[in-house]
């Protein structure tokens, strides 16, 4: 398995496993995608950005079905979910793990059954096997083991975001689906948090959509970069190339202020 | 992880010195409870001295290397980061990092072991007491901090709601016409079914009249309507302001200095005190006619001789001592929805169980206190 390595060798050799296709979505007289195009190769790790409200968590939720475009196509592994059949299509879907801007865990159940509950239900594991798989998921998360029987309600924003990848994880999926990760971790958190996605893209050949804002992460793990703005995918292609970009907000992204700190810091890749 | 995967296996050679482990096939998973076993057997962590070899492993996920790195044991899984043998970095790596994850949960302070079955059950009994007492000055408290509320408003016209006042009139009293008026015309159309037969026996049945205008007029008007409202408002005052507790938005509205009591309750308990007496009156209006309709129908009695013994036998005292209740149960019911929204926790879950005892709570409340007044009316001779 040489997932990873495709994925360095650029992003042309690996096939898509997504492929959007002229995608449209409107909310009332609001469109929010315009004829928008984008692939995601297996085994790289894509990050997406763009401001505030330009649609990329509606992006990721036409990706993975939850939500019917007005216009265009949307493949995942060749297929198209809202045409599939539901058991094939439930079958699909268990190869995602989603982690949701929100963390969207189950609010009556405590994490460690948060996490375990897709275990008992697809893997058709028992309770005992469930927990223990749940609790090294949420240790690989960075949790605490005291916080395994707590409810989501009384756990601090970071913790549900860590406890929401745990879950996205939880049936080892093929494609993870990470809606900012790393908004509401502090700095070693995100920090540890990359690793992490790398060392699971690198042993496991994950393939991970990645939105997010931060530049530190963009700079450390993402293989590619696509940039969501005016409706469409304005340029997706490794860092350098799109900061190369002559567009005034993708200037203004990766050389403002924060954008110079965050390359700066990395050198190596810029 | 389709048909083309193939079980994971562990073996141990020990023809060869040292031993070998030979690791084959997918550890995935979807083997995980096969792979369990075969790594029980062996007893993990692997006690005998053995090189292990790699070079037959298929696949590789989370929960596999979970099982592996619990078979391998730490001391072995540092030789193999040290070493460069038929794994790779990136496995290697995989494996350090699940068992740093396992290493820290088990070295962390054991969870708390469950209470046996009949303590529990005494804990919940205690609890459950503990709550109902706890609930009834709660209750008190809740109703001296509306009628506070509603006094310290009441003198600034400036801080009137009419909007969302004028929004929940409609909800809970416009919106309930059809069912409130739908449900008292069968009731009474029923009740009089129902005296006919009997007073026929008595050659009474033109009594029949008497009892649909007595019975809608001091109880069933009002005691239909306050508990269509406990099951239909209740519930919606309780999930709509539980919701908010649960998202945090009644912690916004304290921390913007603004009031929850002036913003969500006095609205509610106010809208609910103007629909529910228009809403009795015409359930009384809707039962009679469906008891009118009944006497024309079965018993040869005509609207017109039905208002004429209406107006004869019925004095007006009896719609106004049914009237009266109204706003007493559209004060309970509005405020006890309210209440069970405030206790509602962070999960989906207990606003269910809000919303349910709301309901039961608000429809108890209003027939014991219809109860209580029934008995003080007919001591009073009223
Ligand atoms: N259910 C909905 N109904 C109406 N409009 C919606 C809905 N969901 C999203 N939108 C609109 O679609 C646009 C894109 O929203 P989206 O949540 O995808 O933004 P985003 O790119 O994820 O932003 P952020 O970075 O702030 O999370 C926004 O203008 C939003 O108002
Ligand atoms: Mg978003």
């Amino acid at each position: 398995m040489s997932a990873a390595a495709d994925a360095r060798a650029g992003a042309g050799a690996a096939p898509a496993v997504i492929e959007v296709r002229g995608l449209v979505n409107r909310f009332g007289a609001q469109a929010v995608h315009e004829d928008l195009d984008l692939d995601v190769y297996r085994g790289e790790i894509l990050g997406v950005v763009g401001g505030s409200g330009t649609g990329k968590s509606v992006l990721l939720r036409s990706i993975v079905g939850l939500r019917r475009p007005n216009a265009g196509q949307v493949r995942v592994f060749g297929e198209d979910l809202l045409a599939l059949p539901p058991e094939r299509r439930s079958r699909t879907e268990r190869r995602f793990g989603v982690l949701f801007q929100r963390g969207a865990l189950f609010s009556s159940q405590t994490i460690a059954e948060n996490v375990a509950t897709p275990l008992i239900e697809h893997a058709g594991l028992d309770r005992a096997q469930a927990e223990r798989l749940a609790a090294v998921k949420l240790a690989l998360a960075g949790l605490p083991a005291s916080s395994a029987d707590k409810y989501p309600s009384e756990l601090s924003g970071g913790m549900v975001k860590r406890a929401a990848l745990a879950r996205a994880l939880a049936l080892d999926p093929e494609i993870l689906f990470l809606d900012e990760p790393t908004a509401g971790l502090d700095p070693i958190g995100a920090a540890t948090f990359d690793r992490l996605i790398l060392t699971l893209r690198d042993a496991l050949g994950l393939t991970v959509f990645l939105v997010t804002h931060d530049l530190d992460t963009l700079y450390t793990i993402c293989d590619r970069v696509a940039v969501l703005a005016r409706k469409k995918v304005l340029v997706a292609g490794p860092l350098d190339a799109v900061e190369a970009t002559d567009d005034a907000w993708v200037q203004e992204y990766f050389h403002g202020p924060r954008g110079r700190a965050a390359a700066a810091a990395h050198p190596a890749r810029s | 992880m389709g048909a083309d995967s193939i079980e994971g296996t562990a073996r141990l050679d020990t023809a060869t010195t040292p031993a070998r482990l030979l690791v084959a096939g997918d550890w995935t998973l979807a083997h995980y409870p096969a792979l369990q076993r075969t790594v029980a057997a062996l007893g993990a962590p692997l006690a005998v001295e053995a090189a292990v070899d790699f070079s037959a492993l298929g696949r590789l996920d989370t929960a596999g290397a979970t099982l592996l790195a619990g078979l391998l044991g730490a001391r072995r899984l540092d030789a193999l980061a040290a070493a460069d043998g038929s794994l790779p970095a990136a496995r290697r790596a995989l494996l350090r990092l699940v068992d740093q994850a396992l290493e820290s949960w088990e070295t962390a302070a054991p969870r708390p072991r469950r209470v046996p079955a009949v303590l529990a059950l005494l804990e919940r009994i205690g609890r459950t007491m503990a709550a109902l007492w706890r609930q009834q000055l709660l209750l008190l408290g809740f109703i001296g901090l509306t009628l506070q509320t509603l006094a310290r408003v009441l003198p600034r016209p400036r801080r009137w709601r009419p909007t969302p006042l004028a929004a929940h009139v409609e909800q809970t009293g416009m919106d309930a016409i059809p069912i409130v008026a739908l449900l008292t015309f069968m009731v009474g159309a029923v009740v009089a079914f129902l005296g006919a037969t009997v007073l026929k026996d008595f050659g009474a049945s033109i009594y029949t009249v008497d009892l649909v205008a007595f019975s809608f007029l001091r109880e069933f008007g009002v005691l239909l309507t306050a508990i269509l409202m406990a099951g239909r408002t209740a519930s919606a005052f309780t999930a709509q302001i539980g919701s908010m507790k649960a998202n945090e938005e009644i912690d916004a509205i304290r921390a913007l200095g603004l009031d929850p009591m002036e913003l969500l309750v006095l609205p509610r308990v106010l809208a609910l005190l103007v629909s529910l007496p228009m809403l009795t009156f015409l359930a009384m209006l809707s039962g009679i006619a469906g008891g009118m309709l009944v006497c024309a129908l079965a018993l040869d009695v005509p609207p017109a001789m039905f208002l004429d013994m209406f107006k004869q036998d019925v004095g007006v005292r009896h719609f106004l001592l049914g009237l009266c209740k109204a706003p007493v149960f559209a004060f309970l019911i509005a405020v006890i929805g309210c209440l069970e929204g405030f206790k509602v926790g962070g999960s989906a879950q207990s606003v269910g169980e809000h919303t349910t005892s709301s309901v039961v709570q608000s429809i108890f409340v209003v027939i014991l206190i219809d109860a209580l007044a029934a008995l003080f009316f007919m001591e009073m001779d009223w």
